[in-house]
């Protein structure tokens, strides 16, 4: 970033705090200043308590991942403080003074386990264990470390608007944590309550007293907290098209654009979002035509969300689930029915770090071969893969023209890390989203309709519910053309060839850009799949601004039927082959094996539940190219 | 045309075994759609699976055969899509109140617009006969190595307190009564529940055809008397008519009351019928105004290839 603008801003507190509005707000002043923006959120699976925070990084380049390490903190508890201290070296931290004495036993949500590390940390340097050792060590490693009572900002904002009440008021300590760093970054006052306006736009009164209390802050951080090592300066208006959005825009605006028209689901972190989004936008303009809706249907479980939703599709209706790791594996035995009966279909697959609940609310990619094999017996699908929330947008509509070109359920992959990301990006253009609805029957049939005809290219003519002359059969056994139950040899064979030729048909009519992507180039070849795409594209550009060589980048977005043509041939002439992922094993690792017959020469993996920083991964990179890695470097950065 | 009863048979050859009261139940779904001239192309049969799951490919109309006890999620899926066919599942008791259990409460909390009959038999027929969820405690069928050790679920009384809005049972071997009694659950508006007592003629040796035809009442035979009553005859009104508080608990009330009576005298019919109640389609439409008359499977979504749908003030919102 020479010459250029980069600040990581950390904001933490407990779960409940606000955490997530002060993150909104920052991000927001800093879009509308023209920055590029990308925040991630790590939070406990709680309601109320526990510890949550927030990292967005400000960017006058393009950026798509966090950075290791922050360059300013606003910690509204001990525990962030205690948890976060070290990342901000030689930055600026700002907490609140209430905390001042706190020591580590008073926290009562610390894990015990850090505690206890943290505990002899301090202890080793002859430091006390609480608050005041956390910034006494901040201040030796060069951080500017300041102490603010929120509560007197709170006190004067009372007596200033002659409302005692106001005092009570704490839960605005967020926004005030926020205006403090922010007037101490040098973001103009009127950028600041700008954003606070929009983040309360439908509170009119509750935006009114955090604009006051913001601006109390502001005269708080002109007065006191001078000097800040970084500054975030207008760099003109908001860029031309650029969107602020969060991880799940993609996915349910997609939706919408491509015609989904019913979504089932069954509340389960992180894909709720997507659902929630949906319900909340059911009606919608249509372009020459009646007004359209979305029905949502929140169901008892998964097994009904993916059942509801296949019924749907055999009425007619583009229809789609959205569900998480232990959702999907409930999934698994309706998916084998989509199979068999050739029924459209779009699981939208958020991930998050298993087994069972694993950690509900972390980041992980562990559900990859899960995807490709989930249910029993053999049948036809496509896992498809988004590298990014933009990506996702365009994806979501591919996967809708897959499942009903193909008549073939299609799983889409997302995750964590994508779906609680904040970020800007450019303005989704639906003009470019096309709609092929493949063989479906809406029109009288011809005589004789046979659902499941043979012949031909092996995809016959699916008629909805509805059609006169097209009534049809479906069943979970196999079926003759008609849709009837059969158990003959010879009609189950040309079935099983009807169904599973379609994989190979696809392979060869989804054009190889849709397929796998090329980005760089260089003898060491980096493959990977969804959400590593950012870290990964800004820790290339780290690497090579360090001195380091160029690399190249394979992101495989169709991961079954798998491209293994195509990826081979962007692999060629790579000495090294680098799979990054975050789970345990390389899942892609093994597809590659599998399809190429080739393993990856080094892994590099992170299951921590915290998506990779692209420092981390440019230091592992580094040490890839100078020949210093191991087979499999594990990353850990991050509370 | 008027249409035919034989319209609405497919020459699928049926396989269940002779005397199964299935076939009872099959012929009066046939019936059922043939008097109320349902456009072939305008229905469609759900099933689950087990024997009764088979019965979508003996109907013709489109049959639609799911998954062990899923039909209810699949079928409610495609009624919501499009609200203008007439959606019949059907799947055994095994399948509906063991399996999917949850699904059937969850429906009567819906009240989606369908109907859904149980072939209600005590066994899991395709797998050998073992105890299903409708099976008495301590009851001993012939495939059992010991008696049942579980206490029976009730259909009637669960579809009830479920949010069923139309709860009604029949006997598969009373035709004429199921008849009408599955021609009311189609006709009405919301989710109509229908139990058949189903006689399993190979593995339910306990609760058969003659059982229920009166064998072991009456003491010594002289007074013996089947066992089945019509809930019509006795004068019994399952309707709400109103819905005030003080009708609805005596409709429900009755209706849970009659749903314990077995053994000496086990009653059929409608126990209970609340057409107040709005059904889901209705309730969407505080949301989506023209749910009815567009709704999701008929939507336009495309025009020469190209997504129609306005998507602009939702990116508009999201303007950095």
């Amino acid at each position: 970033m020479a010459g250029g603008v980069d600040v990581s801003w950390l904001v933490g507190g407990p779960q409940g705090s606000g955490v997530e509005s002060a993150a909104g707000i920052f991000a927001g002043a800093c879009a509308s200043m023209g920055y590029h923006v990308f925040g991630k959120r790590e939070f406990y699976s709680n309601i109320k308590g526990e510890h949550s925070y927030f990292v967005v990084r400000a960017s006058s380049s393009e950026i798509r991942s966090n950075v290791s390490g922050a360059d300013v903190m606003v910690a509204y508890d001990a525990e962030t403080m205690l948890r976060h201290y070290a990342d901000v070296r030689g930055g600026t931290i700002i907490y609140d003074a209430a905390m001042e004495k706190a020591m580590i036993g008073d926290v009562a949500t610390m894990d015990e386990n850090y505690a206890a590390r943290l505990g002899a940390e301090l202890a080793a340097a002859g430091r006390p264990g609480g608050v005041e050792g956390a910034v006494a060590a901040a201040r030796e490693a060069g951080t500017a470390v300041h102490a603010v009572s929120f509560r007197a900002i709170l006190s004067s904002l009372a007596d200033e608007a002659g409302n005692p009440k106001l005092r009570g008021m704490t839960r605005m300590f967020n926004v005030i944590g926020a205006a403090l760093s922010m007037g101490a970054l040098g973001v103009p006052r009127d950028v600041t309550l700008g954003a606070i306006r929009r983040a309360f736009a439908a509170k009119p009164e509750v935006a009114r007293l955090n604009e006051m209390a913001a601006s109390r802050a502001y005269s708080t951080a002109e007065s006191e907290l001078g000097g800040m090592r970084c500054a975030l300066a207008p760099l003109g208006g908001p860029r031309e098209g650029t969107m602020l959005a969060q991880g799940y825009h993609g996915t349910a605006i997609g939706k919408i654009a491509a015609g989904c028209r019913f979504q089932s689901y069954y509340p389960i972190t992180p894909a709720s979002d997507e659902s929630v989004y949906l319900e909340s936008h059911v009606e919608l303009g249509v372009s020459g035509g009646r007004p359209g809706s979305t029905l949502v249907v929140q169901c008892e479980d998964e097994i009904s969300a993916i059942g509801m939703a296949i019924g749907s599709s055999i009425a007619g209706a583009r229809s789609s689930t959205c569900t998480s790791g232990p959702g999907f594996s409930l999934m698994a035995e309706c998916l084998g029915w989509a199979g068999i009966n050739e029924v459209p279909l779009v699981i939208t697959l958020y991930q998050r770090s298993g087994p069972a609940t694993g950690l509900p609310t972390r980041h992980g990619q562990d559900d990859l071969l899960f995807a490709v094999h989930a249910g029993h017996g053999e049948f036809p699908r496509i896992v498809y893969a988004s590298g990014d929330v933009e990506e996702s947008f365009y994806d979501t509509a591919r996967c809708f023209n897959y499942a009903d070109v193909y008549q073939v359920p299609v799983i889409h992959m997302m995750d964590k890390y994508l779906a609680s990301t904040i970020l800007t990006c450019s303005r989704f253009e639906p003009s470019r989203v096309s709609i092929d609805r493949g063989k479906l029957l809406t029109g009288r049939a011809g005589s004789d309709y046979r659902r499941f005809a043979l012949g031909g290219d092996g995809i016959s003519e699916r008629a909805r519910l509805g059609v006169e002359g097209a009534e049809f059969w479906c069943t979970g056994d196999e079926h003759d053309e008609a849709g009837h139950i059969t158990e003959d040899p010879v009609m189950r064979v040309e079935m099983m060839r009807k169904r599973l030729s379609r994989e190979g048909l696809a392979l060869r009519a989804i054009p190889d850009a849709e397929q796998a992507t090329l980005h760089g180039g260089g003898k060491i070849a980096i493959v990977s799949w969804g959400s590593t795409k950012g870290p990964i594209l800004d820790a290339l550009e780290e690497v090579r601004a360090g001195g380091g060589p160029e690399m190249r980048f394979v992101q495989v977005k169709m991961l079954h039927p798998f491209p293994t043509s195509y990826v081979a041939h962007l692999l060629e002439g790579a000495t090294t082959i680098v799979d990054v992922e975050a789970n345990y094993t390389g899942q892609l690792g093994a597809l590659l094996a599998r399809n190429l017959g080739r393993e990856p020469d080094h892994y590099i993996l992170k299951y921590t539940g915290r998506a990779m920083t692209s420092t981390e991964l440019a230091g592992a990179l580094r040490r890839v190219a100078d020949g210093t890695a191991g087979e499999r470097e594990v990353l850990t950065y991050g509370a | 045309m008027a249409p035919r009863l034989a319209d609405y048979k497919t020459g699928v050859h049926n396989d269940w075994c002779p005397g199964c009261g299935d076939f009872g139940i099959l012929n009066a779904i046939q019936m059922s759609l043939a008097e109320m001239g349902v456009a072939r192309h305008e229905a469609a049969i759900f099933s689950g699976i087990g024997c009764s799951g088979k019965t979508a490919h003996f109907v013709n109309v489109t049959g639609i055969h799911t998954l062990h006890g899923r039909v209810l999620p699949f079928a409610q899926g495609a009624a919501l899509a499009n609200p203008g066919m007439r959606i019949v599942a059907v799947g055994g008791d095994g399948d509906g109140l063991g399996i999917g259990a949850g699904h059937f409460v969850a429906a009567g909390r819906r009240n989606v617009n369908m109907a859904y009959i149980i072939f209600d038999n005590g066994v899991y027929g395709l797998t050998k006969g073992q105890a299903s969820p409708t099976l008495k405690l301590g009851t001993k069928t012939k495939s059992l190595p010991s008696p049942n050790v579980n206490y029976n679920v009730n259909p009637v009384g669960l579809a009830v307190t479920s949010g069923f809005t139309f709860v009604a049972r029949a006997y598969s071997y009373d035709v004429r009564q199921l008849k009408e009694v599955i021609k009311a659950a189609i006709a009405h508006e919301g989710l109509a529940f229908v139990d058949v007592l189903s006689p399993c003629p190979t593995y339910n040796d306990v609760n058969t055809r003659d059982w229920y035809a009166g064998e072991g009442t009456g003491g010594d035979g002289a007074e013996r008397h089947s066992r089945i009553y019509r809930l019509e005859d006795t004068g019994y009104d399952p309707v709400v008519h109103f819905a005030g508080a003080a009708e609805l608990d005596e409709k429900l009330g009755q209706a849970l009351a009659r749903s314990l009576e077995w053994g000496e005298r086990i009653p059929t019919g409608v126990f209970y019928r609340n057409e107040t109640v709005t059904p889901y389609g209705g309730r969407i439409r505080d949301q989506i105004r023209n749910y009815a008359e567009n709704p999701p499977a008929l939507q336009a979504i495309e025009s020469g290839g190209r997504a129609i749908t306005d998507v602009s003030p939702m990116l508009d919102d999201l303007r950095a």
